[in-house]
């Protein structure tokens, strides 16, 4: 019987300095199934992963991996008795060969020499056989995201894994290499390797998942078959009170007749931006959709003054502008919320309060010297506005969850009062409850007059949020959405196509 | 827990412990060690470390270094000899030409660290190796002493025939120091850069300019202390001056708490670091101990002190 | 592409080198372009060649070594005082202790967890001061006895002298270790994700330490060589030559971030900062503070050059 099971974890429990974040949890995957482990942040899954993985100890429950107890120390333990875990941050080494990666620390001998040849041979057999046809001599680095992940469970394959953490492996990815991506799932799947998979993508989990676990604030809510249940249900259990309002579709969308406010004509950069057009009205909020690539980033970027456009105009207010650097951009009131928090917004070892006035330190300071009182009361003011939750103005930023680190950005921006904000992909990474509270105060913004340019990957978001969307297609302009227009058959058509299907009601 | 607590405080106070342990002995080993004079004269040979070091902990907050700090004492120290002795200058414009020459090493620093995105080490490597030479360069290595004239008085002069100037100085660019990275918006910006460079920039910080105040002001009190030293000496030696100096102030912000890695500017911490390193050295001369043993002393206490500070692993 | 692209870098360095031979060549006719000058340089530069080749692989692992001058020293002055014994103790312990003090770097550095720069700064004056203390500060004569102990300094093997052997061939076996074996290739791996070398299996802190230990290893060999060719061990001897290191090690055009270089590239740094000492030795009246200026300005001009080929390829 013990046997039905790759992974069982039972009455796992863990505290943090006398907080507890799991109680008692029962954990279990079949072999060669794909489960999804779904919870909003805070409910314990990636303390629950981490005990697996041998990152943390366990206070207290057993794990049996394959009917036999272990008890790992650390993440390398874990991949000798065969879990691999994949993280979105790619754990591979970029500055060597594909092939190098993934065959360090067991390499192919010939008399006690590396046989680079069987292993360069060998690698490329592994990633035909995963439908990947790529030059494995060259280094890492030269291939993207999506590509690095594959090579990444090419690895795991290799290393005899049975059972495979894809933990938030597809945030980064776009829609066709999703579909890659669960296509090797698939292959994985047959080769009776179990997943292990955690998304905030609802559309993926019932895609892909056999079955799920869910969890809510460290208790197991329960483990259900994915076709036995509806995403409604789902997102119920996961939040646990009433989450039609995110569900359904609320849809605000309004016509702005307002003066233009920003206005881009011919913007090229490289491969990347072939000539944009993008106009937004005062108060104003236009969605930005598109695939990886498709140049919504680098669009933001240019209109914000980090990388330099190659041809192209910006006006704002109706006069030309030329950003050199940010600072310029800030000058004029733009603001940018970047898609990777981590990297480029938040400033990990500063406080709440720091977090919030450093942009804008001469509202808080006085001939260069910083006023304690009025910098807290900004971050205060902003605490209270937004529902920021943290134990106070000094908390480090970096002790916030996903979702609050996004609102202290948020808030960064909106204390210096712009007129026009670029918010890139806000709620990533983000779970429901916080997402809502996002989408809200995008709305509350918009309604001050502030116009706010939304890059978003999913589609929900834009047809919840926008006014306009505006769809990119491999760095030109694919087409423009309205109104009624905007629903996901639309954007995917103009994604796909470059025109709406028939009947699809576009505007010329 | 009670472990947890104690991990805590050694890492926010193992260089204070240090320091206090090797105050302890020298109290009851060192003969004369509570004089007041000991004192004095511990912080005046630590003055130069203490004071570049302050420079250097913003430096290495905004997760730079600076190994050029004593190729720049040199400068100064030749500059200000040659202005005031060999040309007769006004003592005010050759301090401040000493000081401006030294800004100019720290603007070079920083803009090509800051403008340009070198590695910090490879930036100031450049003028390590070659802003010594400019130094000699300016007077052929030689030597510009001045004993008995009428500035070799003003190094040692003591306030009130008590207080060395050099306290009085340590005292106040600490102060200076800790009031710019505790109170001021350069402070905050310079710990921000450390602990976030990228997100500093999009947030529209001047992050070029940051950089280089932090090498300019690194520089100028590399220059400060260069010209205190000079008169204490009464000599320029442009081929010895500072010598090492760098590596002792890293040192001193190292065992002070600041993070190489940049982030948090530990002021206090890096005051201890300095007063550390001096007293190890203090310690074996008033022993009559071969100085030879205070490196090796230095090297354990160096280890200890960061081992002793190391964050927790996740 | 990236193939490619490592081609043309090292091309750029070697372009320096055949316009530093070439215009010696045609300004000093013979007096530079001759087999003698060519050995002379060679031979110069054998020592920092092979601490160099050393701190490439420590700085490949995004590490540092300051500690490599002050080992040279302690394995000269071990070595002149083992020749009284023996040519061989006193070619094998000074060695071996170079890989102890590269030991004792990587326990400090790998599993201490401590930043680099300062565990082996702190290394660096534990081991100094343990010279200074075997000596006295004083230079130590090679023992009259020990007659073959000049030939590995000296000495020559079919006309080249016998240290260019020495380091060509560890630059042969250490170019082969880095492009080909598992633990050349996980210095690369460490230094460009350590994390994730950790994951692949890539025994980490081991493989980190053996690059300390290589690395004092070779720095006591450049001692013993040096003790060979002076005829007797100088406890002051190779101040400074950690930065010469770093300096070509830069200069060659490996990164001082890890993960990117190699050895080859280090030679052609050696090379051409060799062959400036040289073609400034043969100008005659250039004194020896321009000669650091030039230095300087080499370690700048370089790494422009190289962040210019590196835009355009990337």
């Amino acid at each position: 019987m013990g046997n039905e099971y790759i992974l069982e974890m039972r009455g796992i429990s863990k505290s943090f300095s006398s907080v507890k974040v799991l109680h008692e949890v029962d954990f279990r995957i079949k072999k060669g199934e794909v489960h999804a482990l779904m919870g909003e942040n805070g409910a314990g899954k990636s303390t629950l992963i981490k005990i697996l993985t041998g990152i943390y100890s366990r206070d207290g429950g057993t794990v049996l991996f394959d009917g036999k107890e272990i008890r790992l120390s650390d993440a390398l333990e874990a991949q000798k008795v065969g879990i691999s875990t994949i993280y979105q941050e790619i754990s591979l080494v970029g500055q060597l060969s594909v092939a190098e990666n993934i065959y360090i620390g067991r390499e192919i001998k010939k008399h006690g020499i590396i046989d680079w040849r069987a292993i360069n041979q060998k690698s490329k057999e592994l990633l035909t056989s995963l439908g990947m046809d790529i030059d494995v001599t060259k280094t890492l680095n030269s291939y993207g995201t999506a590509i690095q992940q594959m090579v990444a469970i090419a690895r795991s394959i290799l290393i005899d894994a049975r059972l495979v953490i894809m933990d938030e492996a597809t945030s980064s990815l776009d829609d066709d290499e999703v579909k890659v991506l669960f296509s090797i799932i698939r292959k994985l799947k047959a080769q009776g390797i179990a997943v292990l998979f955690i998304s905030h993508r609802l559309s993926e989990i019932f895609e892909i998942a056999d079955s799920l676990t869910v969890l809510k604030d460290g208790h197991l809510v329960g483990e259900y078959r994915t076709a036995d249940l509806t995403r409604k249900e789902l997102v119920a259990k996961m939040v646990g009170h009433d989450a039609e309002s995110i569900v359904e579709t609320e849809r605000t969308y309004r016509e702005v007749s307002g003066d233009e406010y920003l206005k881009v004509t011919g913007i090229q950069s490289g491969i990347k931006l072939r000539g944009i057009d993008l106009t937004i009205r005062r108060g104003e909020i236009v969605g930005l959709a598109g695939l990886l690539g498709a140049g919504r980033t680098e669009l933001a970027r240019i209109i914000f003054g980090i990388d330099r456009k190659d041809k192209g105009e910006i006006w704002i207010d109706g006069k030309p502008v030329e950003f050199k650097l940010p600072a310029h951009a800030i000058g004029r009131g733009l603001a940018f919320c970047s898609e990777d928090r981590k990297v480029e917004g938040i400033i990990p070892n500063l406080t709440i309060a720091e977090n919030i006035n450093i942009a804008n330190m001469k509202k808080v300071s006085r001939f260069g010297v910083i006023r304690k009182e009025d910098q807290n009361a900004v971050a205060e003011e902003y605490i209270e506005k937004i529902r920021i939750k943290t134990t106070g103005t000094e908390q480090k930023i970096k002790n916030l969850s996903g979702g609050n680190q996004q609102k202290v950005i948020l808030a960064r921006w909106l204390s210096m009062k712009p007129n026009f904000i670029i918010l890139d992909e806000p709620t990533r990474g983000i779970d429901v409850g916080a997402k809502k509270e996002i989408e809200d105060l995008i709305k509350e913004i918009s309604g001050q007059g502030i116009s706010i340019l939304l890059i978003s990957s999913e589609f929900e978001e834009l047809i919840r949020n926008c006014d306009r969307v505006e769809v990119l297609r491999d760095g030109r302009n694919a087409g423009s959405l309205k109104g009624e227009e905007i629903t996901e058959n639309n954007i995917m058509s103009l994604i796909a196509n470059g025109k709406v299907d028939e009947g699809g009601g576009i505007s010329a | 827990m009670r472990k947890e607590q104690i991990g805590d405080i050694s890492r926010k106070y193992g260089a204070l412990i240090v320091l206090v342990l090797l105050i302890v002995i020298n109290a009851v080993i060192t003969p004369n060690f509570l004089h007041i004079n000991t004192m004095w004269n511990i912080l005046i040979q630590a003055f130069s470390v203490i004071v570049i070091s302050m420079g250097m902990t913003m430096v290495i907050a905004t997760g730079g270094i600076d190994i050029s700090v004593g190729s720049t004492m040199a400068l100064a120290s030749i500059i200000f000899a040659k202005l005031l002795i060999d040309y007769q200058m006004n003592f005010v414009v050759s301090l401040f030409a000493a000081l401006f020459a030294s800004c100019i090493f720290g603007a070079f620093n920083g803009i090509l660290i800051g403008v340009f995105d070198f590695q910090p080490i490879v930036a100031s490597l450049i003028l390590m190796i070659s802003g010594r030479g400019i130094a000699q360069q300016f007077n052929n290595g030689v030597v510009i002493s001045f004993y008995g004239n009428k500035f070799s008085d003003i190094g040692t002069y003591r306030i009130g025939s008590v207080v060395p100037i050099q306290v009085v100085f340590i005292v106040l660019v600490v102060l200076v120091a800790a009031f710019l990275v505790k109170k001021t918006n350069f402070g905050l910006y310079v710990q921000a850069i450390g602990d976030n460079k990228v997100a500093s920039k999009l947030m529209g910080l001047r992050t070029a300019l940051i950089l280089i105040g932090t090498y300019v002001l690194c520089a100028f009190l590399a220059g400060l202390a260069s010209v205190f030293e000079t008169l204490r000496m009464c000599s320029a030696d442009p081929n010895n001056i500072g010598l090492n100096v760098e590596l002792d102030c890293i040192a001193a912000v190292a065992i002070g708490g600041t993070s190489m890695s940049g982030g948090r500017a530990v002021i206090w911490g890096t005051l201890v670091g300095a007063l550390v390193m001096q007293l190890i050295t203090t310690m074996m001369n008033m022993n009559n101990i071969f100085y030879a043993y205070a490196l090796v002393i230095k090297s354990l206490i160096i280890i200890i002190a960061l081992y002793l500070q190391k964050e927790k692993e996740a | 592409m990236n193939v490619l692209k490592s081609k043309v870098k090292i091309s750029g360095s070697w372009i320096a080198i055949f316009v530093l031979i070439l215009v010696p060549s045609i300004v000093y006719g013979d007096k530079f372009f001759s087999a003698v000058n060519a050995f002379n340089v060679l031979r110069q530069m054998s020592m920092i060649g092979l601490i160099s080749i050393g701190m490439t692989c420590v700085i490949l692992t995004a590490g540092i070594d300051l500690s490599v001058g002050a080992t040279v020293a302690l394995a000269a002055v071990m070595s002149a005082g083992l020749t009284e014994k023996s040519v061989f103790l006193a070619i094998f312990l000074p060695v071996l202790s170079g890989v102890f003090i590269g030991a004792v770097n990587g326990f400090v550095i790998a599993k201490l967890k401590i930043v680099p720069f300062i565990a082996t700064l702190a290394v660096q004056m534990a081991v100094r001061g343990i010279a200074y203390i075997m000596t006295d500060i004083q230079s130590i004569p090679v023992a009259k006895s020990a007659a073959g102990f000049a030939v590995l300094g000296r000495g020559y093997f079919y006309g080249v002298p016998i240290p260019v052997i020495i380091l060509a061939v560890v630059l042969l076996v250490m170019s082969f270790v880095c492009r080909r074996t598992p633990f050349g290739r996980s210095l690369y791996a460490i230094g460009g994700n350590e994390d994730a070398a950790k994951m692949m299996g890539i025994k980490v802190t081991r493989n980190k330490a053996l690059a300390y230990v290589l690395t004092g290893g070779l720095s006591a060999l450049a001692g013993v060589i040096l003790c060979s060719r002076l005829g007797a061990g100088q406890p002051l001897s190779g101040t400074g030559w950690e930065m010469d290191a770093v300096a070509a090690v830069a200069i060659g055009g490996t990164l001082l971030s890890g993960g990117v270089g190699g050895v080859e590239k280090t030679l052609s740094g050696v090379l051409i900062t060799a062959l400036i000492g040289n073609i400034i030795n043969l100008q005659g009246n250039v004194n020896t503070y321009v000669q650091q200026i030039i230095m300087g300005a080499i370690v700048l001009v370089v790494i422009i050059i190289q962040r210019r080929t590196q835009r355009k390829e990337g």
